[in-house]
C-alpha cells in the first residue's frame, strides 16, 4: 500500500474547453435592444362635449385597405407626407396681433390652413384591413415632422437639438439638477409643438 | 566597451500563454452574464415594422405583447393572425386576464407605470391592433410603444 503521489492533471486543455463554452454563448446572445414608437393612449372615458375643431386646423389622414393614402382629400405618397405634416402643422395662420398668433413659425401662414401649431390636430383614420407595416410609415412620418419642427424650435432657443436632449436624457448622460433643467427645456419645447396626433375610430369593413 | 555590446539575441522565447485560459474565462462569464435566455418562446411570426423616430424601451417595467401570425412549427394554429401574452395564444377576450397576470410578475413600485410594448408582425391587418388598443384603454394601461427595427419604410422603395 504504498502511497504514490497522484500526477498533476494536464490543464493545458482547459482553454480549449473555455473557448468552446465561451464560442456557444457568444453564438446564442442576442443582445436585445428593443427600440420604438411611444404613444399615449387616449383614456377611455366619454367626453361630455368635445371641443369644436375648426375644419382648416385639422390634417385629415385616411389610409385605406390598399395601403393608399388620402390626404386632406388628395392623394399622395408616402414620401410627401412628411413634408406635408410639416407644412401644415407650421403654418401659422392666424394673423398678426390675434391672441392666437403663432410668432415662431415658419410656415406659409396660409389662411386656409392651421392658425397655430397649438391648435393644429392631425387625425389618422384607417381601416381595419390596412397593414400594420403601413400604419407604423405613416405614425413615423408623422412623429418625424413633429421631430423636425421641435429640434428646428430647440436649436434656436437653446442651440441643442428636441431630439439629441431627450436622448441624451433617456441614457442618463446628465445627472441631478441639470437633468431638471433640461427637462423644463423638453417641456417647453414640446409646448410649442405639442403632438395632437388622433386616431379615429377604424372602419369596420374594407370599404 | 563590451560591457555594452548587444548580447546575441539567440530565439525569442515563447510567450507564455499561461493566462490564456484566464482571458477566456473573463470573456466567458462577461457573455454568460449578459445572455439572456428569452423567457417565452415566440409562436407568431415577427417581422417588425421600420421606425427611425425611436424611442428606447425601459426593459423592467414593460409587458410585451405579440402579434402575427402562427409561426414555423405552429401551422395548426391557421393562418390567421394571433395574440400571444407569456407562453400562449389569447384570445382578444383574454387579453386582460393575461396582461393582469404578467403586470403582477412586475416590481411593485413600477406596476403602475407599465408600459406596453406591441411587438406586431408588419402583415397583421391594424384592425387587430386597433381591438388589442381598446382592450389596453379599458385597463387603463394607457403607455404603449410599437417596437420597431431600425431604417426607414421609405427606402425600400
Amino acid at each position: 500500500m504504498a502511497r504514490r503521489a497522484t500526477p498533476e492533471v494536464n490543464a493545458g486543455s482547459m482553454a480549449d474547453i473555455a473557448f468552446l463554452l465561451l464560442i456557444f454563448f457568444l453564438v446564442t446572445t442576442t443582445i436585445e435592444k428593443d427600440k420604438g414608437i411611444a404613444r399615449q393612449l387616449p383614456p377611455d372615458i366619454e367626453i361630455q362635449d368635445p371641443p369644436i375643431i375648426k375644419q382648416k386646423n385639422l390634417f385629415l389622414v385616411t389610409v385605406n385597405k390598399n395601403d393608399q393614402l388620402l390626404v386632406e382629400d388628395e392623394l399622395m405618397e408616402l414620401d410627401d407626407l412628411r413634408q406635408a405634416a410639416i407644412d401644415f402643422l407650421d403654418n401659422g395662420g392666424a394673423p398678426s396681433g390675434s391672441p392666437e398668433y403663432c410668432n415662431y413659425c415658419k410656415g406659409k401662414r396660409s389662411p386656409e390652413s392651421s392658425d397655430n401649431p397649438k391648435k393644429a390636430v392631425i387625425s389618422v383614420q384607417n381601416d381595419r384591413l390596412t397593414s400594420y407595416k403601413m400604419y407604423i410609415a405613416v405614425q413615423n412620418e408623422l412623429v418625424a415632422a413633429y421631430n423636425f419642427l421641435r429640434d428646428r424650435e430647440s436649436q434656436r432657443l437653446y442651440g441643442w437639438k428636441y431630439t439629441e436632449m431627450k436622448q441624451a436624457i433617456n441614457e442618463g448622460d446628465i445627472e441631478g439638477s441639470r437633468a431638471d433643467a433640461v427637462q423644463e427645456r423638453l417641456e417647453e419645447v414640446q409646448e410649442l409643438y405639442p403632438l395632437k396626433l388622433s386616431e379615429a375610430e377604424p372602419k369596420k369593413s374594407g370599404s | 566597451m563590451s560591457k555594452f555590446k548587444k548580447k546575441k539575441s539567440g530565439d525569442l522565447p515563447a510567450i507564455s500563454t499561461a493566462s490564456l485560459p484566464d482571458i477566456v474565462f473573463m470573456l466567458l462569464f462577461f457573455f454568460m452574464v449578459v445572455t439572456v435566455l428569452r423567457d417565452s418562446n415566440l409562436m407568431v411570426q415577427q417581422k417588425l415594422p421600420k421606425g427611425d423616430q425611436v424611442e428606447k424601451l425601459k426593459k423592467d417595467r414593460s409587458i410585451f405583447i405579440y402579434a402575427g401570425k402562427p409561426g414555423s412549427g405552429y401551422e395548426k394554429y391557421g393562418t390567421e393572425a394571433k395574440i400571444q401574452i407569456g407562453d400562449k395564444f389569447t384570445d382578444v377576450s383574454n387579453i386582460k386576464f393575461a396582461l393582469e397576470e404578467l403586470r403582477r410578475k412586475l416590481r411593485p413600485e413600477l406596476q403602475d407605470k407599465v408600459m406596453v410594448a406591441l411587438k406586431v408582425d408588419e402583415d397583421t391587418n391594424t384592425g387587430l391592433v386597433t381591438d388589442v388598443k381598446q382592450e389596453l384603454r379599458d385597463l387603463n394601461l394607457l403607455k404603449i410603444i410599437y417596437i420597431t427595427t431600425p431604417g426607414n419604410q421609405l427606402d425600400q422603395k
